[in-house]
């Protein structure tokens, strides 16, 4: 009995004192080896005389437990300990500069064709395109512009060949042609894409952006077209007041045709879309001339829609304020930094188009 | 179009006021460009004479003027024009004016040392013509009006109008009063003309050629004889003023107005000049003639001329000669008025490059019906300013003018525009515009007026009449949120997934021409054909691309002399590969420069390479629903790539067209296009190559099967000849088993030491997990064997032991 006693005091003030984790180690060694003390004790509990075992059993319990439990509380003391200091060794300068990165940018011509596709979406338009070299034929003739119409003198023209038969399409209008050629009435499309026309100075550029639109069924009339346009440019916009004229004016491939302004005033050297009493125009429409119809085989008798055409270049100026049109294709690093939009920021319908 | 609310009263009795009017004419089509104040900008300009000039001491080209501006004390006036004589009569504008021109207001101000008050003015600077060559030369009949202001006092605005190319009719005042008047604002004035009262034959013989292609079908004229042209009366100098014309003579300037007037332009021709008749024929090639802008033209075969017995007089319809013009001591003019067809006009102006109000006109089309208005009118008004007596009008003809019949049914209205108006208004707007008709049984006839060449057809009828009403009267029908047919089909998905993918590794999208400069798309061309542009912008614009990279370096490279260095950037657009519609590629093309992570205290510094492009390809694909386990790679590259270093990609193995090359720019391209970075490399995906990925999305994610069983990982590290590529070895590898055999990735490449010359060691980490069992040793001894064994027969590679 004193035997425990002693080993119990004894191993109870070496854990006591300082210690590090292999002399813990050694110390537990010491009692629960294989020879260890404590487990020579446990050994001899069969030696014992009946009358004392229980006793002699539940006595070494409780000291095998006590031992136990003061190494375990000792060696997670000591592993603190270790962490504690390692954690001050540890110390770093939080505020130098994290691992380098770069961000991409989607151009602002992309990112309106996007939010464009968008709103045209919802009310059931899908895309369409066209190649950029262009027929004579579909570029004009086909979109009742016949060679030797004065309109053509609108449309400078880059050719590919010396007579005039191929060339850099001058506006979207031809994808129209395409669409009604392909398929069977009823169209419902737009068609965002380069048009090209020979002329360059601070504001036209020889390449930019048109969306055509086109609806082609039963019984579209100027209401359905006035109601999509006054739709799309609120939305493009995101503003929920905006004034919009449209006032007479002449396209071949139209008939009636228009064109539509939108109000704006200037603010501190900048244009406010919106309100105020001047008038910007933004697009051209008008109903497909029965002529452009029986061109493409559709029966004009029988079929009849709105079409239109907007410069995206344009749309996106007014939108994100920027002041010149030969900027956006010159590349310059700052203005892409500047314009550009992050790739995650797609316009979608449920999430909006912008942030 | 230029007008005057003053002129516009001629044909329009109206009480509103000069905005109402603007906004109307915006609103039945006719829209105003801009509106110029002429009266209180422009009444310092006064007619002045010079009296004396001297030459300015210190410069040649200069004189110093001493001008009579009305005041008794001469102006000295500094004047570089070479017609500044002493003795012309100009128009000088003082201190403080503005200058209409240039929007610049006028200061006394030191030229070259002298002081000069005010300026001599060219046509140009006050907007009156582009002639900027020389200052203005006044007739002696303005000596009586030095001092005073040189444009009329007219209150009335210059109203510039666009009128749009189907409206010629609006191209002369009653056009557009008559547009005025049909929407409500003011009343048409009845036109109360004159007509010659003569019995005095037309004495000069007129033939119209009958022959192919003749371009003129009408030829009406009238002689006046005994006249004296003189200088216009105030009245007419004013009015032309007025729209920014510049009165010559009294002939000219009637002829003038009348076009302007009455949209009848007309021709005179000093009659004494012409030999023997008129023949209105098409010319030969060769033959040549000057006209009236001092330019000698020479002609191709079938022009429309009008010519006498010893050749070409004019261009019918476009410019006259200077052999049969009207000058001052004219005493017998022929007076002309013709109907000249659009199509041979258009194409005679456009060979000769020549453009004249006439022109202008009768390529839109002039009204058949106005030929005899036109000289009544003219003829009447030369005999009241020039004296003179008038012949009987002569009209010769080739065709007789149709009248136009359009057969308009009232509910086309109603279906085209959306809304309704009574059967009274519709009626009553046609009435106004100068329609007649006559009701049929279930529609009506229409008979077109004259002056309206652009319609044709019914829906012509129903613009009208919404043009008139106005188009603020169209019920906007809100749009359906309904979609039959998605928006994007696969392929523009496609392009827009990579557009924003490539964008999200770091690149910046530009958008660059179509075309560039012949000299960079060479270095890019490889084997594709040129495709030149015959009438280009300019020389560096002169192709259109063959790829996108000519553009790229371009502007990469002005980017860095901007002081940038690590740049990114990326375009998808068309690269063309035949001038032919179609003959062009969607491609995704992107150029990186200088180093990754310059000046990091945290990264190694590198130069990028053909693995960050490599990355990026192969990313992007992955990303796009491609199979990397199933890509082909090799070296067979453009030649604008470095051949050692540069990859090209197939989807597959055997796969018909390449999806994506990659690699460093050629150094040659690098040294010649003098581009200044440490590295360039680039990439182009091809997205016309690219097979739509053959699941969707939702099949994709539908099965799911995940092994659970133990994996192991086993090294093998191979001695293979230098030719060896690392995909030989993997792909051997993959081959073994490709059920049991998950991922290979390869970890180290070794060349040098313990290595034999032209060998490299490759170490590949190969993944084994069965999705049936856990594998045991012996299995995996099994599969161990039979890699090396594998890729020792297909590789010649031997197992570093």
């Amino acid at each position: 009995m004193s035997d425990l006693k002693k080993i119990k005091d004894e191993f109870i003030s070496k854990l006591k004192s300082k210690l590090n984790l292999s002399e813990v180690n050694q110390i537990k060694s010491d009692l629960f080896g294989k020879n260890g003390l404590v487990s020579s004790e446990f050994k001899k509990i069969g030696t014992i005389a009946d009358t004392e075992r229980k006793k002699f059993a539940s006595e070494l319990n409780v000291i095998k437990d006590e031992l136990q439990g003061l190494i375990n509380l000792k060696i997670n003391e000591i592993e603190n300990e270790e962490i504690k200091e390692k954690l001050q060794k540890e110390k770093i300068d939080i505020t130098l500069p994290e691992r380098p990165f770069v961000r991409g940018k989607i151009h602002p011509v992309s990112q309106t064709i996007d939010e464009i596709s968008s709103i045209f979406s919802e009310i059931g338009f899908s895309v369409e395109e066209g190649p950029d070299v262009e027929s004579e034929y579909n570029n004009f003739t086909a979109l009742n512009t016949p060679d030797n119409h004065p309109a053509r003198d609108m449309h400078d023209t880059f050719y590919l060949d010396d007579k005039k038969e191929k060339l850099l399409r001058t506006h979207t209008s031809p994808v129209q042609i395409r669409t009604m050629l392909k398929d069977k009435p009823p169209f419902k499309i737009i068609a965002p894409g380069r048009t090209y026309r020979s002329d360059s100075d601070q504001t036209h550029a020889p390449m930019f952006h048109q969306v055509e639109g086109l609806h082609i069924d039963k019984e579209i009339n100027m209401g359905h077209l006035k109601g999509c346009l006054n739709y799309f440019i609120k939305e493009f916009f995101e503003l929920d007041k905006i004034k919009m004229r449209f006032r007479p004016s002449h396209f071949p491939f139209t008939e009636p045709s228009a064109e539509v302004d939108i109000g704006y005033e200037m603010k501190d050297g900048k244009i406010v879309i919106g309100e105020g009493d001047q008038w910007l125009e933004i697009l051209g429409c008008g109903m497909v001339h029965p002529n452009v119809l029986r061109n493409v085989k559709v029966d004009p008798t029988k079929f009849q829609g709105y079409a239109f055409g907007m410069g995206i270049d344009r749309l996106a100026m007014l939108k994100y304020g920027i002041n010149d049109l030969r900027a956006f294709f010159d590349c310059d690093y700052r203005w892409l930094n500047h314009f550009g939009f992050d790739p995650l920021d797609v316009p979608t319908n449920y999430r909006g188009l912008s942030r | 179009m230029k007008i005057t609310f003053d002129w516009l009263k001629d044909h329009l009795k109206t009480n509103l006021k000069e905005k109402k009017l603007l906004e109307q004419l915006t609103n039945v089509g006719l829209e105003v460009e801009g509106v110029q104040n002429l009266s209180s900008d422009k009444e310092h300009f006064k007619v002045a004479k010079i009296i004396k000039t001297i030459k300015h001491p210190n410069a040649d080209r200069l004189k110093i003027c001493d001008v009579n501006v009305g005041d008794k004390q001469l102006k000295k006036v500094v004047c570089g024009a070479a017609n500044a004589v002493e003795g012309l009569i100009t128009v000088y504008a003082p201190p403080g004016s503005i200058i209409p021109k240039t929007k610049t207001k006028l200061v006394v101000a030191k030229i070259r040392g002298v002081t000069s008050y005010g300026m001599l003015c060219s046509e140009s600077e006050l907007n009156l013509s582009d002639e900027s060559d020389g200052i203005i030369e006044l007739s002696s009949g303005y000596k009586k009006i030095i001092g005073k202001s040189y444009f009329s006092k007219s209150k009335s605005n210059l109203i510039d109008l666009s009128i749009t190319p189907n409206r010629p009719d609006c191209l002369g005042i009653r056009g557009i009063a008559r547009d005025l008047a049909a929407s409500g604002f003011g009343k048409l004035t009845d036109l109360k003309e004159k007509k010659i009262k003569s019995n005095i034959r037309q004495s000069l013989k007129v033939k119209i050629k009958k022959e192919k292609n003749q371009g003129c079908s009408i030829f009406g004229s009238c002689l006046i004889t005994n006249l004296k042209n003189v200088e216009s009366p105030q009245w007419l100098k004013d009015k032309l003023i007025s729209i920014g014309q510049k009165p010559i003579s009294a002939i000219v300037d009637i002829t003038n107005y009348v076009m302007f007037d009455i949209n009848r332009p007309l021709h005179a021709y000093d009659a004494d000049k012409i030999e023997k008749g008129i023949i209105v024929r098409n010319s030969k090639t060769g033959e040549k003639f000057t006209a009236l802008d001092n330019k000698n033209y020479k002609l191709e075969d079938g022009m429309c001329v009008i010519s006498d017995h010893k050749g070409v007089l004019g261009l019918g319809g476009i410019i006259g000669g200077i052999r049969s013009g009207t000058e001052l001591d004219t005493k017998n003019i022929l007076l002309e008025s013709a109907y000249f067809k659009p199509r041979s006009i258009r194409t005679t102006a456009k060979k000769l490059s020549l453009d004249t109000d006439a022109k202008f006109r009768f390529e839109r089309g002039i009204d058949p019906l106005s030929i005899e208005d036109g000289l009544n009118k003219a003829a009447i008004l030369i005999k009241e300013v020039c004296g003179g007596k008038i012949s009987k009008i002569d009209i010769q003809k080739v065709e007789t003018h149709k009248t136009k019949i359009v057969k308009f049914d009232i509910n086309s209205f109603k279906k085209i525009a959306g809304f309704n108006i009574s059967t009274k208004e519709i009626f009553k707007i046609l009435e106004d515009l100068g329609f007649k008709f006559k009701k049929k049984k279930k529609f009506f006839e229409l008979t077109v007026p004259s002056w309206r060449p652009d319609i044709t057809q019914q829906v012509d009828i129903v613009e009208e009449l919404v043009r008139i009403v106005g188009y603020d009267k169209i019920k906007i029908v809100d749009p359906i949120k309904e979609r039959k047919k998605p928006t994007l089909n696969r392929s523009q998905k496609l392009f827009h997934f990579l557009q924003r993918s490539v964008a999200s590794k770091g690149y910046l999208e530009v958008i660059t021409w179509s075309f560039t400069d012949s000299n960079y798309n060479d270095y890019f061309r490889d084997s594709k054909k040129e495709i030149k542009i015959v009438n280009p912008i300019s020389a560096e614009l002169d192709v259109l691309r063959s790829s996108v990279f000519s553009n790229l370096i371009i502007y990469m490279s002005k980017n860095l002399d901007r002081g940038f260095k690590d740049l990114s950037i990326y375009e998808i657009g068309p690269t063309f590969i035949g001038s032919r519609p179609g003959e062009q590629n969607t491609v995704v093309c992107g150029l990186s420069s200088g180093k990754k992570s310059r000046l990091s205290w945290i990264e190694k510094e590198r130069n990028v390479d053909v693995f960050d492009v490599k990355k990026d390809v192969v990313q992007t694909l992955i990303e796009a629903g491609y199979k990397s386990e199933e890509f082909f790679i090799d070296n067979e590259t453009p030649n604008y790539y470095h051949p050692g270093k540069s990859g090209r990609l197939f989807l597959k193995k055997n796969a018909e067209s390449v999806a994506a090359y990659f690699g460093e720019i050629h150094p040659n391209i690098i040294k010649k296009t003098d581009i200044k970075t440490e590295s360039l490399v680039g990439f182009e995906i091809f997205l016309d190559n690219l097979k739509l990925p053959q699941t969707t999305l939702n099949n994709q994610k539908n099965k799911f099967n995940i092994s659970d069983y133990q994996k192991s990982e086993r090294d093998f590290a191979f001695i293979v000849n230098k030719d060896v590529n690392a995909q030989d070895l993997i792909n051997a590898v993959s081959n073994v088993d490709q059920k049991l055999i998950r991922n290979i990735r390869v970890f180290d490449v070794y060349e040098g030491n313990n290595i034999p010359d032209n060998y490299k060691s490759i170490a590949l980490s190969v993944t084994i997990q069965s999705t049936e069992k856990t594998l045991n040793d012996n299995d995996l001894e099994n599969i161990n064997k039979l890699i090396i064994k594998t890729v020792e027969n297909k590789t010649g590679a031997k197992i570093r032991s």
